[in-house]
């Protein structure tokens, strides 16, 4: 969790809001540190997370979020975090015959199907238990990256579709939040992914834009964040929030600058 | 030498479907301990891997793509567990080249290796392999060929040519007995007998597509299903992944794939902007990079991207691989006659670089390189010698102190000061 992007988008981990579509956006740059971010405010703030990971390891965001000051063991150990890790399971599915259903049933299919097992995988992990104690705040779903989704196949609507399915579930019936984080192919003309991004931009509250620069690479300047607020729901009477600011990324930390305003600069 | 993995236990998985019983789960990416740079004493518990070396930044069990000055380029060399893609140049001249480094590093390093490829059998790659250049021989071949007042000897303190030292080094000598990063011959071929004492396995397509598949395709092209089912079984068998209970194996597995994606591996993507399998090298990738994950291995691929119709794929196949390095040759193209490149062969240009374990990656600085094949050895340098934007009129005194001092031969865009305008 950094605590200068809390500070940007004006929430802390007690009082974050409940209901709500987040979408990570990466553009000419990699956007994996707000994955990060946001995993690790999750955890602290005592949700229960359903982490998707389709495309590190799980040792990958363990390292890293022990820099953040989370434990993803523990946090598996203890039930708060339900981790699908997709390199390892690809493996599993494709090399060995699976008697039931299996999250990535579809790497096996020759035609496009649909993420319906994996749907149900995300919907299971995340129910409420019955037990009576109320142990976690409310439930989060977390998805790294749905791009993949279509490299492996699927088709863009079928994306859409599971993200509509999790969010009528988890953001609707169980009060709980969605990130996902798509990147932005730019001028490489993927159509699927456009399809993809513009169809999720309408249905977010938020919307982190991670950009490379225009003029090129910078030692000290990593990017630009570009923050839109958006309220899907209702028509829109007040503008949508935007802002922009410039990042660059340590080793344990994130340090965000007005646009111009680099330390290196100054 | 490195401390290798010692198979941290994942805790058992609590309830959740997927997690499938993980036992003694050998990933590559484990934390190495910060005596990484002890010697092995006698009766070691930790047996460390030869050719192998932890990564400065965060520990990484690093292998050389056989070419010192690309490790260097590459935060300090390939990480065990991920893919180098390399973007093949127009007329797959140089490539090669750096496949074959690729796979004369693992045998000179005693690592297994697999070999893959649809044009060429696997026995006669490892023939034309590069030989490797022993200490010894080292200085006296390195003094015929290195351009010696172009780059500074690195303790000499410059008095007159300074702004040279404020260039980054790129290390073109030997870096004497050191057991990680080689270098090789282009004019001469391995020892006969190094190749007959390495374990390879080859896989040549036109001899294993017509054996029965033991997995049921899965929308793959049956070439890219055969060379899975291929490596997986190797890594099984020969205990890569350290689940076979009967081998304990403490090795890299080094695997090279050639010209991914042309049409001799049964992929129409070069031929057809729709093909009827457009995501069948995605998906390829993505089953290979969760396999080398789970393994002590690493891979190089050479794909010919030039040849790809649908630019989209290009962008997903740079997400799913880890390193992207592409490589621009000037045969044939208008540079060719640039006096810029005169000296170089093409240029080299590092797309991706992967961030793993960490937040930030060891992007170099340098971002114009270009390479040049010698007689004898494949180098890579920075282009832009001198970036400094109020340099002009040192630039002319320098080249012409440099012309007398040590018998450059004149370089025409340095004749008249008012021209450098042009240029920079």
């Amino acid at each position: 969790m950094f605590v200068e992007l809390n500070n940007l988008l004006n929430t802390t981990p007690d009082r974050a809001e409940q209901g709500k579509l987040t979408l990570l956006c990466d553009a000419k740059t990699d956007g994996s540190f707000l994955v990060h971010h946001f995993l690790s405010f999750y955890l602290k703030a005592n949700c229960k997370v359903c982490f998707v990971a389709l495309i590190q390891s799980f040792s990958h965001y363990s390292i890293v979020g022990q820099k953040l000051g989370v434990s993803l063991t523990m946090a598996r150990e203890r039930g708060q975090l339900v981790f699908l890790e997709g390199l390892k399971s690809a493996v599993d599915v494709v090399f060995q015959a699976q008697k039931e259903p299996h999250p990535l049933q579809f790497l096996r299919e020759a035609n496009a199907g649909n993420l319906k097992p994996l749907f149900e995988f995300v919907r299971e992990a995340l129910k409420p238990i019955d037990s009576g104690e109320a142990r976690w705040t409310y439930p989060v779903l977390l998805v790294d990256d749905l791009s993949v989704l279509l490299s492996l196949g699927m088709g863009a609507v079928a994306v859409l579709d599971f993200i509509h399915y999790c969010r009528a579930t988890v953001c609707w019936e169980l009060k709980g939040n969605v990130v996902v984080l798509v990147h932005d192919s730019g001028d490489a003309e993927d159509e699927e992914n456009d399809i993809l991004l513009n169809g999720l931009s309408h249905q977010s509250h938020l919307i982190l834009r991670a950009e490379g620069l225009a003029t090129g690479f910078c030692r000290d300047v990593h990017g630009q964040l570009r923050i839109l607020w958006r309220r899907p729901s209702q028509p829109t009477v007040h503008r949508d929030q935007s802002f922009t600011y410039q990042y660059k990324i340590q080793d344990k930390s994130v340090s965000f600058f007005a646009k111009g305003m680099s330390p290196a600069v100054l | 030498m490195a401390a290798a993995a010692t198979c941290g236990s994942v805790a058992a998985s609590t309830g959740s479907a997927v997690a499938t019983a993980s036992k003694n789960n050998v990933t590559s990416f484990q934390r190495r301990g910060p005596r990484a740079s002890g010697t092995n004493d006698s009766g070691p518990r930790l047996v460390s891997i030869a050719g192998t070396r932890p990564s400065v930044r965060n520990g990484q069990l690093l292998v050389s793509t056989g070419l010192p000055a690309l490790d260097q380029l590459l935060g300090g060399g390939l990480a065990v567990g991920t893919v180098l893609l390399i973007e093949e140049d127009k007329y797959n001249i140089y490539s090669p080249l750096l496949f074959k480094y690729f796979l004369a590093e693992g045998i000179v390093n005693g690592h297994t290796l697999l070999v893959a490829s649809a044009k060429e059998d696997p026995a006669n790659i490892l023939q034309e392999l590069p030989a490797p250049l022993l200490d010894d021989k080292c200085k006296k071949e390195f003094d015929e060929d290195v351009y010696n007042h172009k780059t500074p000897e690195s303790n000499i303190k410059m008095k007159i040519a300074w702004r040279y030292q404020l260039l980054p080094k790129m290390e073109i000598g030997p870096v004497s007995s050191s057991r990680f990063g080689h270098y090789y011959d282009a004019s001469k071929r391995m020892p006969q007998e190094l190749i007959e004492a390495s374990n390879w396995h080859g896989f040549f397509l036109p001899e294993k597509i017509s054996s029965t598949l033991k997995v049921e395709p899965c929308s793959l092209t049956p070439g890219y299903t055969k060379l899975l089912q291929f490596i997986q079984n190797i890594i099984y068998e020969e205990g890569f992944d350290g689940s076979n209970p009967q081998k304990k194996q403490r090795n890299i597995l080094r695997i090279g794939i050639q010209n991914l994606g042309s049409p001799l591996w049964g992929d129409d993507i070069c031929c057809a902007e729709n093909g009827g399998n457009s995501h069948s090298l995605t998906k390829f990738l993505y089953v290979l990079r969760g396999l080398l994950r789970t393994s002590l291995s690493a891979c190089i691929i050479t794909m010919p991207t030039h040849l790809i119709q649908n630019k989209a794929i290009i962008a997903r196949v740079t997400t799913l691989s880890d390193i992207v390095v592409g490589l621009e040759s000037f045969i044939g193209s208008e540079r060719e006659t640039n006096p810029l490149y005169k000296d170089y062969h093409g240029l080299i240009h590092i797309r991706q670089i992967p961030r793993l374990n960490n937040l930030i990656c060891d992007e170099s600085d340098v971002k114009d390189l270009a390479f040049k094949l010698k007689r004898k050895l494949f180098t890579i340098e920075c282009i832009t010698k001198l970036r400094s934007y109020d340099l002009r009129s040192q630039i002319y005194f320098l080249s012409r102190h440099l012309q007398r001092k040590f018998s450059i031969k004149k370089n025409p865009y340095f004749k008249e000061p008012h021209t450098l305008k042009k240029i920079y």
